[in-house]
């Protein structure tokens, strides 16, 4: 066991570091662009120079590096402040996807430009009545020569206005039981037939999307799997999305809310020094350190070029209520102040208050804290599934509600 | 960087469950409770013979010269076995004292003996009630004898030796001595503890003979620099205890049926035990950093050790609460092992400082490494 950088480790880093430091784009190269240029713009950058999707094979647009080796480029990489984002889906979800699934000329065509940035992909799995249930999805799909026509509606579709493609699972057998009637496919979303909502958040933001498909048309030659394996298809997807959910850093976290304990004060005295204070975030630092070391130990299981595996729940589960709990801390240390939420007014550029109101869709997204926590008791401990009664029944036959 | 234990390492770690399956089983722990006897002196002899005494100790002193590496792995099979035997107070924290400020003739006094088991080592620190500080210290020393009373005393009533931490004018306000046991002025008199499978007592002091450890008026520094290397074992004994408490609560939620189904298939159930594994999980990835932290003995220690111990005490505290729980009222029974690992979690939690002062320690080395 050895926590330190081995030579090879610390040559890599500092090469990294290197190549960072004169390549990160100043200010003024960014300014006048939209979110999403500013991120093509550093993407293309890091892909032209062999720094994108670092540990993807070099024939995809990758660098072929370890495991270890990323860790230490995303060590290396949150220095900065960096536009990003738009590609995680592509990138963390459609792309080992396509890696597992895909016939080589797809994998060629697709996989390198999701490296370079130059095409954003997204994620068409939730319904209306598909959430936690996803496999309860009813967008359907029918064979019609060659291609197969797709009518539903998706939702929560992060990014679906600015996607050039989308994986999206359907139910292409309503006649066998729920996962048994599911196919994978990928889609241009500029097809005839899409059509795209935003809808509107707690947040007042609008990252997700409603999207509506009327008799949209795709190719056979776009399915992922085979007719009906769209289940197992989609838990490849699935596994990676709790691990790039799971992975994301926040603004929101030990290092900032103890900065802002240093400075506000109570009492007449900074934050910092108050005993109940002191005790929650030593509280948040052992989770968010116990978050990165178990990270680190799952590591080596990747290296092998092992799948993440429910392991990685953990992440999630703990690190988004921790945020919301710290969001929601940072507020009362600002005490009567706390509510205020504007970016001039409330210091931090209303970091907290943001974040309060996104964070309850973290908890949500990519598999609620409950199904989670399922995973974990089914999946690493070993405890029996819930009673289903939805069980060997065909899809058409299982009783359905009536709320949305 | 490599976060794994070493081949050699998880040969010990099976060695040393093996070794405790056969020869501490819960029956044995259940012994040493009915009897109210402190520790078991036969299960100690046989450890003492594995040479778990001696691991860390360098050759020259009688010892394996083996790295913290090993050690931990023998403390957290010790926690899950519920060890009932004083190896806490004599490894972590006697054996440490003098491995951190002994003198030459000191370690080669004590350390053989330690490590060959001829002595048991024990840490007086504590006088009653509250946080321990310089300023709350009693016990003093005039003339090369030592006066006061330390109490509880983890392991007092069969140790052979403590290292007292008492009061000193100057420095830093205290001083750590040597203090042989079973000299008349050095009386034990056996405390009540929530965990009777772990011996304590009140030792009162009344003018014995005394030698210093390190330097008087740096005895607080060199007692928080202990108390941080000890964190790091007490945490993997913790970790050890806290998986003992999951496997034994899955198993019987696996086995209990209610309402037609096993009580594992319930997601109130699922999902305790789910948290018991997270928070066992968090803990013990904190425990391997705390482990090369402890091993490389660097400027991360102080922080590493707060987080270990913080996260380790909850851990434990969290699925021994919730094991009982599971067990339903089976669990509040005498007749059933769940409380060994409820006693001995609150046990372990408070014997070197509670989950509110590591918390404590844990900001105040964020501090310190922020200034840095």
């Amino acid at each position: 066991m050895d926590f330190a950088d081995t030579q090879k480790e610390a040559a890599f880093r500092e090469e990294a570091r290197t190549w960072l430091k004169n390549s990160v784009p100043a200010a003024k190269e960014l300014a006048g662009l939209d979110p999403i240029r500013q991120a093509k713009l550093w993407q293309k950058r890091k892909y032209d120079a062999g720094w994108a999707c670092i540990t993807w094979p070099k024939e995809f647009g990758g660098r072929g590096a370890s495991a270890i080796e990323q860790v230490i480029w995303n060590q290396e990489e949150s220095q900065y402040e960096l536009p990003g984002g738009v590609f995680s889906i592509g990138q963390g979800m459609a792309a080992p996807t396509l890696m597992t699934w895909a016939t080589e000329a797809a994998k060629a065509r697709f996989i390198p430009k999701l490296a370079s940035g130059e095409e954003i992909w997204c994620q068409l799995f939730s319904e209306p009545a598909g959430g936690s249930d996803l496999a309860a999805l009813r967008t359907r799909a029918v064979k019609d020569g060659d291609d197969w026509v797709i009518n539903g509606q998706k939702i929560w579709t992060s990014g679906a206005h600015y996607s050039d493609f989308g994986i999206l699972v359907v139910r292409t057998d309503p006649t066998v039981p729920k996962h048994k009637g599911l196919t994978y496919f990928y889609l241009d979303m500029k097809s005839p037939g899409v059509e795209i909502k935003p809808i509107r958040q707690i947040s007042g933001e609008a990252h997700f999307n409603e999207v509506y498909f009327t008799d949209v048309r795709i190719p056979d030659s776009q399915r992922l799997g085979a007719i009906g394996q769209g289940w197992q298809v989609s838990l490849t997807t699935l596994m990676n999305e709790r691990a790039s959910i799971g992975a994301g850093g926040s603004a929101v976290g030990f290092d900032s809310v103890f900065k802002l304990a240093q400075k506000v004060n109570i009492d007449d005295r900074p934050a910092i020094e108050n005993g109940a204070v002191r005790a929650k975030l030593a509280d948040w630092y052992c989770q968010e350190a116990g978050l990165k070391y178990t990270a680190y130990r799952t590591l080596s299981a990747l290296s092998r070029g092992a799948i993440p595996g429910p392991e990685n729940s953990i992440g999630k589960l703990v690190g988004a209520p921790k945020t919301q709990d710290m969001a929601s801390f940072a507020i009362d240390l600002l005490e009567q102040a706390g509510a205020i939420r504007d970016q001039s007014l409330s210091g931090e550029l209303a970091l907290y208050q943001n974040a309060y109101m996104s964070i309850p869709g973290l908890r949500i997204a990519g598999g609620t804290d409950e199904i989670m926590a399922n995973i974990i008791a089914e999946r690493v401990l070993g405890l029996p599934q819930d009673v289903r009664v939805d069980k060997g029944i065909p899809f058409n036959e299982v009783p359905t509600g009536s709320s949305k | 960087m490599n976060f794994e234990f070493s081949e050699d390492q998880n040969l010990l770690r099976e060695q040393a469950r093996g070794f405790l399956t056969d020869n501490c089983p819960t029956t044995l722990v259940r012994k040493v409770l009915d009897t109210n006897a402190g520790h078991d002196a036969d299960l100690w002899r046989k450890v003492v013979d594995m040479g778990w005494t001696a691991t860390v100790i360098p050759e020259e002193f009688g010892g394996l010269g083996l790295s913290y590496l090993e050690l931990v792995v023998i403390a957290e099979e010790l926690g899950r076995a519920c060890a009932p035997i004083p190896f806490s107070s004599s490894v972590y924290l006697a054996t440490e004292a003098l491995l951190l400020a002994g003198s030459q003739a000191q370690k080669e006094h004590w350390l053989p003996k330690l490590a060959a088991g001829e002595a048991i080592g024990t840490f007086a620190m504590a006088e009653g009630a509250g946080r321990t500080t310089p300023k709350s210290l009693t016990t003093t020393v005039a003339g090369g004898k030592i006066t006061g009373t330390k109490v509880p005393v983890p392991d007092a009533g069969v140790a052979q030796l403590a290292v007292v931490l008492a009061r000193h004018e100057g420095g830093d306000g205290a001083a750590l001595y040597l203090v042989e046991l079973g000299q008349s002025a050095a009386s034990v008199t056996p405390v009540p503890t929530l965990d009777p499978t772990r011996g304590h007592g009140e030792l009162k002091l009344s003018g014995a003979a005394c030698e210093a450890l390190g330097t008087p008026g740096q005895g607080w520094a060199l007692t928080r620099r202990l108390l941080d290397r000890a964190a790091v074992l007490f945490a993997w004994e913790q970790v050890g205890g806290s998986e003992a408490s999951l496997e034994q609560a899955r198993e019987y939620a696996l086995g209990r049926y209610a309402f037609g189904r096993p009580i594992a298939s319930y997601q109130a159930i699922k999902h305790k035990l789910a948290n018991m594994y997270v928070k066992n999980t968090l803990a013990r990835s904190n425990c391997y950093y705390g482990a090369w932290a402890l091993n490389a003995n660097g400027p991360e220690l102080a922080l590493a050790a707060a987080t270990a111990r913080v996260s380790a005490t909850q851990a434990y505290y969290f699925a021994s609460k919730e094991n009982i729980q599971t067990h339903g009222g089976m669990g509040y029974t005498w007749e059933f092992d769940c409380q060994f690992y409820y006693r001995r979690a609150k046990l372990l939690s408070v014997n070197i400082g509670s989950e509110g002062l590591w918390q404590d320690n844990l900001i105040t080395a964020v501090e310190q490494s922020n200034a840095a």
